[in-house]
């Protein structure tokens, strides 16, 4: 058995701790907005956070997320919860298409204005460039991060003031 | 199919323009009762199979066309929609079931299958569904391409404006006014004499036992109040936050996962397979030999691909296991050469005497160009849950094209095709590839063995190897030149042709032309790619094009200009692209910029790629695109598809490459066949002209041009001519490879 915390929840799985934490995600825990994409960690489809840091599922092994923090898109925000100043950008901008990568790229997008709350073009392209998109949504990915970046200043400056 | 097709058709009215416009949207009788069931819930009522009201005067757009990113379940819906004179806040659409009364799938497939002269592209652009409805009824009836974007853009908006009609006639029953004392708005009937006012529902169920007029009249574009607009698409909100259902997503309880692995050489097939050395494996249900491939199903996904590397499997030798990438160019070569030899060419336009003309030449240009083989490579790989329980076969994917796979599931696994039941999810890139139901077959014949449902997953590498593929080309060019540096001839020989006819056609005015093909067959599959051959001649044709205006001294733009005299409409997307791009404007050194525009279906797209080449590396930094879809029903579903298909034409032009070594595809992920990434994704600024010609598609059109922009821009920074794709083969920092001979 092993414990994992997903989305803040506690919960054993009865797995082969060499499983990629992606699978363990989709067939055991249900959660299936974490996409397969390479198996190779290529295209980054299948970013998670481990402890707020993001890694590709696909080539992590459930064992080394043993205990430890494991947030999904689905731990990121929804309608019913709030959605996350990124994902209310995604909709601004109307980013996603096939919408299949996208939940990666949130992911990648969250954890970049987590370490970096204004990010340039090229903090941009280093944090995002793992993340392949064959709809070619780029340019509005990168608007997007920067409208969610405004919003979060904002959001901030908002809680100082108040 | 004829039977299906009177049903099916019916002309309607003119529409602004003078344009005949030809529905498929209203069939004589009353035929909602058949799908209501389907399609209709509590409280809701079909006034027509395209549309139904709810009581809280909700109204859904049922549409009958899969969404793959490229909005067209918003665009479908806001042209129904304004014909009806809904309140947009209160629309919603519904993605018809697979199901013979919205047989626009069969009708498509029936054609599909029936005969290979009739374009096959399957439904990657906003309207696809509806193109191929009317060009099948073109076959029936009369009609030239023009009508055929405009009957399928207007089919939707019959169904809208259809519902008005009986709404509103409906309402003066109710009210026992004259139905042109009314007016439909905000999904209300308004009676301005009375000052009366009730939503649509109120009149729904009368409306819909009305008989609905098959010519209603339409909108002219000044009294559209949806369409132009820049709604938000309504797929977007569940593509946030991970509830989005992909086939890959698909939960039947009590599934199984496949891996599979088809033999690797294409036509061969499965000779031994060593089952018994997995089944000590964990999780292992069974290994199940497909005859061109293997498969294993396990409690787990993983379980499942781990035993499938480990099993050894044979396969059976063909004489296509010593072809190499390299023969099949030479066989391209030599095939074409023969065809030259023997008078064999297949002529595919002739337009004035170019060999004469040619023959008497002072100055003839030529140029050989070849692209390779291209994969999808969509971002979620092939996969399709399988069911087959109490006579039926389920199946969960998600798939271009869904009565069409039913059928042919149907026959693989000997069912009626009614005992198929498709539930088409979202697609994770389609691109073509889901319009081909290799993968769909494979899983439907793992269920059929198997006691519980089977969700078969193909790795990326199996995607990669077992594609449709773009097909490998190579085309040659001769022109003759006159003094002024004009062109007097235009010759053109290549390999392999599928479709639209037109891919190969130029829009300049050059009195002589002779376009020919020849077929050259290979063992490797083909299929239908993002824009399909439009894809490699736009290449071929605007290079050379430049390579023209190279050799005649001119500037690449202006030559082309003045070559487009007699085609305005070409003439003004050409001017906006340079325009809006600075053409004269100086760029920094080791920058380039290039220019190439291209119509298919429908839509001309004129592409200005500014270029930094730096290491011997090329990057686009930025593109501009000007497009001429005649109207943009949504001009930011436009500008996201003008962006999608730069980047993946981009991607294609400068690292695609699906290459053959010992009959197999080499290239398996991403790390070896190579995608456009963040860092090198250009700007890119888009501007649409609202011409009111004909309506165009918007899926693929910004695909063709992108690829000779690019090689243009590439000489242009460099003197390095571009003559074979990809891009990355070549090394940018020899200074000049310039072949351009003239001949005389």
């Amino acid at each position: 058995m092993i414990t994992l915390t997903i989305n803040g929840k506690s919960q054993e799985f009865d797995v082969d701790p060499a499983t990629p934490i992606l699978w363990v995600l989709r067939e055991q825990a249900g959660l299936t907005g974490t996409k397969y994409g390479c198996g190779i960690a290529m295209c980054g489809a299948c970013t998670v956070h481990l402890n707020g840091m993001p890694i590709r599922s696909c080539v992590t092994p459930v064992q080394a997320a043993a205990g430890q923090e494991i947030t999904t898109i689905e731990g990121i925000g929804n309608a019913a919860t709030g959605l996350h100043p990124v994902q209310q950008a995604w909709i601004a901008e109307q980013v996603p298409q096939c919408g299949y990568c996208q939940s990666g790229q949130i992911m990648a997008a969250v954890a970049l204005l987590h370490t970096n709350p204004a990010p340039t073009d090229a903090d941009i392209d280093t944090a995002m460039s793992g993340n392949i998109c064959r709809c070619g949504t780029y340019p509005r990915i990168r608007k997007g991060i920067k409208v969610a970046a405004a919003a979060m200043a904002a959001q901030r400056g908002g809680a100082n003031n108040g | 199919m004829g039977k299906w097709t009177r049903r099916a058709f019916i002309t309607t009215g003119v529409l602004a323009g003078g344009v005949l416009v030809i529905g498929v949207a209203i069939r004589p009788g009353n035929r909602s009762s058949r799908v209501a069931g389907l399609v209709a819930g509590e409280n809701e009522t079909l006034i027509n199979i395209w549309l139904k009201l709810g009581a809280d005067n909700r109204v859904t757009a049922i549409i009958p066309h899969a969404e793959m990113g490229q909005g067209v379940h918003t665009t479908l819906a806001m042209m129904l929609a304004d014909e009806l004179d809904a309140d947009w806040s209160q629309v919603s659409m519904l993605e018809a079931p697979a199901h013979p009364e919205y047989a626009n799938y069969a009708m498509a497939r029936a054609y599909t299958l029936g005969d290979r002269q009739f374009p096959a592209w399957l439904l990657p652009t906003v309207d696809g569904f509806f193109l191929q409805a009317t060009k099948m009824m073109s076959l029936q009836i009369t009609g030239g391409s023009t009508s055929t974007w405009t009957t399928g853009q207007h089919a939707m908006r019959i169904a809208g404006a259809a519902a008005k009609a009986v709404l509103l006639q409906a309402a003066a029953d109710s009210w026992g006014v004259a139905a042109d004392e009314l007016r439909a708005k905000d999904s209300h009937i308004h009676h301005d004499a009375s000052g009366r006012r009730a939503p649509f529902a109120e009149f729904a169920s009368h409306a819909a036992e009305l008989k609905a007029p098959v010519t209603p009249r339409l909108k002219n574009p000044d009294q559209f109040t949806i369409m132009g607009t820049d709604v938000r698409k309504f797929d977007i909100p569940a593509k946030v936050d991970g509830s989005a259902v992909f086939g890959m997503d698909a939960k039947v309880r009590g599934m199984k996962y496949a891996s599979v692995r088809a033999a690797p050489v294409f036509g061969t097939r499965v000779d031994s397979v060593d089952s018994e050395s997995i089944q000590g494996m964990p999780g292992i249900r069974k290994v199940v030999n497909l005859g061109d491939a293997v498969a294993v199903i396990a409690d787990s996904y993983w379980q499942a691909s781990r035993a499938l590397q480990q099993l050894p499997v044979q396969f059976t030798r063909s004489a296509d296991d010593n072809r190499d990438q390299a023969d099949i160019f030479r066989q391209f070569a030599s095939d074409l050469d023969a065809a030259t030899a023997n008078g064999k060419e297949q002529t595919d336009l002739r337009k004035g005497d170019a060999r004469a003309v040619l023959a008497n030449a002072g100055r003839i240009v030529d140029a050989e160009y070849r692209v390779p083989y291209l994969a999808h490579a969509t971002m979620e790989p092939m996969n399709c849950t399988a069911w087959v329980h109490d006579g039926l076969c389920e199946l969960w994917l998600g798939t271009q094209n869904p009565l069409g796979f039913a059928a042919e599931v149907a026959k693989a696994i000997d069912f009626d095709s009614d005992k198929v039941l498709v539930h088409n999810q979202y697609l994770g890139g389609g691109f073509g590839r889901r319009a081909f139901s290799d993968y769909a077959i494979q899983a439907a014949r793992l269920a059929l063995e198997s006691p519980y449902p089977v969700k078969l997953i193909w790795s990326r590498e199996e995607d990669m190897r077992h594609d449709h593929y773009r097909q490998a080309s190579i085309s040659r060019f001769r022109a003759a030149l006159d003094a002024e540096g004009k062109p007097t001839a235009w010759e053109n020989q290549f390999t392999e042709k599928h479709d639209p006819v037109e891919a190969p056609y130029i829009p300049y005015g050059i009195d002589n032309q002779y376009i020919h093909f020849t077929e050259s067959n290979t063992h490797v599959p083909w299929g239908f790619w993002r824009s399909v051959d439009h894809s490699l001649h736009a290449f071929f044709t605007e290079s050379f094009i430049d390579e023209l205006a190279v050799a005649a001294g001119k500037d690449p733009y202006l030559y082309r200009r003045d070559l487009l005299a007699e085609a305005g409409r070409f003439r003004d997307v050409l001017d906006l692209a340079a325009a809006k791009s600075d053409w004269e404007r100086p760029l920094p050194e080791n920058w380039g910029r290039g220019i190439a525009i291209h119509k298919s279906f429908g839509t001309i797209v004129a592409q200005v790629v500014e270029v930094e080449v730096l290491d011997g590396k090329a990057q686009a930094r930025r593109v501009i695109c000007a497009v001429d879809a005649g109207f943009a029903v949504h001009p930011d579903g436009i500008r996201a598809q003008m962006e999608s298909g730069i980047a993946y034409g981009l991607t294609a032009a400068l690292y695609g490459d699906i290459s053959i070594r010992q009959g197999a595809v080499v290239q398996g992920n991403f790390n070896d066949y190579q995608m456009l990434r963040m860092n090198e994704a250009p700007a890119i600024q888009t501007y649409i002209i609202n011409s009111g010609e004909s309506l165009g598609g918007a899926g693929e059109p910004g695909t063709p041009a992108i690829a000779p922009a690019l090689a243009n821009a590439i000489f242009d920074a460099t003197g390095y001519r571009i003559r074979e794709l990809p891009v990355k083969l070549h090394d940018l920092r020899s200074k000049s490879n310039l072949e351009t001979k003239d001949v005389a």
